[in-house]
């Protein structure tokens, strides 16, 4: 029966809808709220494809930390005098209606899938965090190292570039 | 129970992976480029998730962990250039930084 996988393509719209609203909104922040909800929905289609644990290290890590990462600089980047201005419209309810809404959808998906009921969930074969960590433990050892190895070589890249020389030349500023 | 078909999840995969394309080239803030590198990198995993769903193993999954260890290293860097980048222009438009562009 098609409407089993009902969830997938209610998320699946909600995860198209949110990306093609963040490719085109003028504000860095709105599009930002937009990108928080289609990474919220592709969480969701994760779960509802079988994979929980990746389903919340996308919740966790993409939607948290690196949106996170983004909010940090956006806001560093925005200190003028006009910044209480801009704190102001950022509250105004066009700002965050729409992100709400697709995000009460998606609320409102994950309440039904968190009744339960097996009926709902589509055929695809749950693969277990413990099945993860057996592959990764095993075969894939060599994927941790190497991620780990990335990790850092992105540590120090940011700390390189990111600190602040006391005598830049400033030979950009033409 | 009905299985969700490959090709539905591989298109929306490409969909997403299209509209990141696109924001990447239409878009001169920098901020909006790392961006939209973000939702290409995450319509990639997606594909893997739909592919280790269609045969039931975690393979699919462990390459998304890589693709996740890899967006978080590349954001880091980029943020720490975007923050660069405005120290020494004062502006977030990427055309701003154009001397490596042949003089006509």
């Amino acid at each position: 029966m098609p409407t089993m996988n009902l969830f997938f393509y209610v998320a699946a719209g909600v995860a198209t809808v949110s990306v093609l609203a963040a490719i085109t909104r003028l504000n860095a922040v709105h599009s930002l709220l937009y990108m928080v909800t289609s990474l919220l929905s592709v969480s969701l289609i994760f779960f509802v494809l079988g994979a929980p644990y990746i389903a919340a290290l996308q919740a966790i890590v993409y939607a948290g930390a690196i949106m996170v990462l983004f909010v940090f600089v956006i806001m560093m980047l925005n200190q003028g005098p006009q910044a209480a201005e801009t704190e102001r419209l950022w509250l105004s309810p066009k700002t965050w209606v729409g992100p709400s809404i697709l995000a009460g959808i998606l609320l409102v998906e994950m309440a039904v899938l968190l009744r339960g009921d097996p009926a709902w969930l589509p055929g695809n074969r749950i693969v277990e965090p413990r099945e993860v960590s057996f592959a990764l433990f095993g075969p894939y050892v060599l994927v941790i190292e190497l991620a780990s190895l990335l990790l850092l070589a992105g540590l120090i890249g940011a700390y390189h570039i990111g600190r602040r020389e006391p005598n830049l030349p400033s030979s950009g500023a033409d | 129970m009905a299985i969700i078909p490959l090709e539905h999840g591989l298109l929306l995969a490409a969909t997403l992976f299209g509209l990141g394309f696109a924001g990447l080239l239409v878009r001169r803030n920098i901020m909006y480029a790392l961006m939209s590198v973000e939702i290409m990198l995450n319509a990639a995993g997606l594909a893997f998730i739909v592919a280790g769903s269609r045969w039931g193993q975690p393979d699919g999954q462990i390459m998304f962990l890589v693709i996740l260890t890899m967006a978080a290293a590349e954001v880091a860097v980029g943020l720490a250039l975007v923050l660069r980048f405005y120290r020494q222009y004062q502006t977030l438009d990427v055309d701003a930084a154009d001397r490596l562009r042949e003089q006509t």
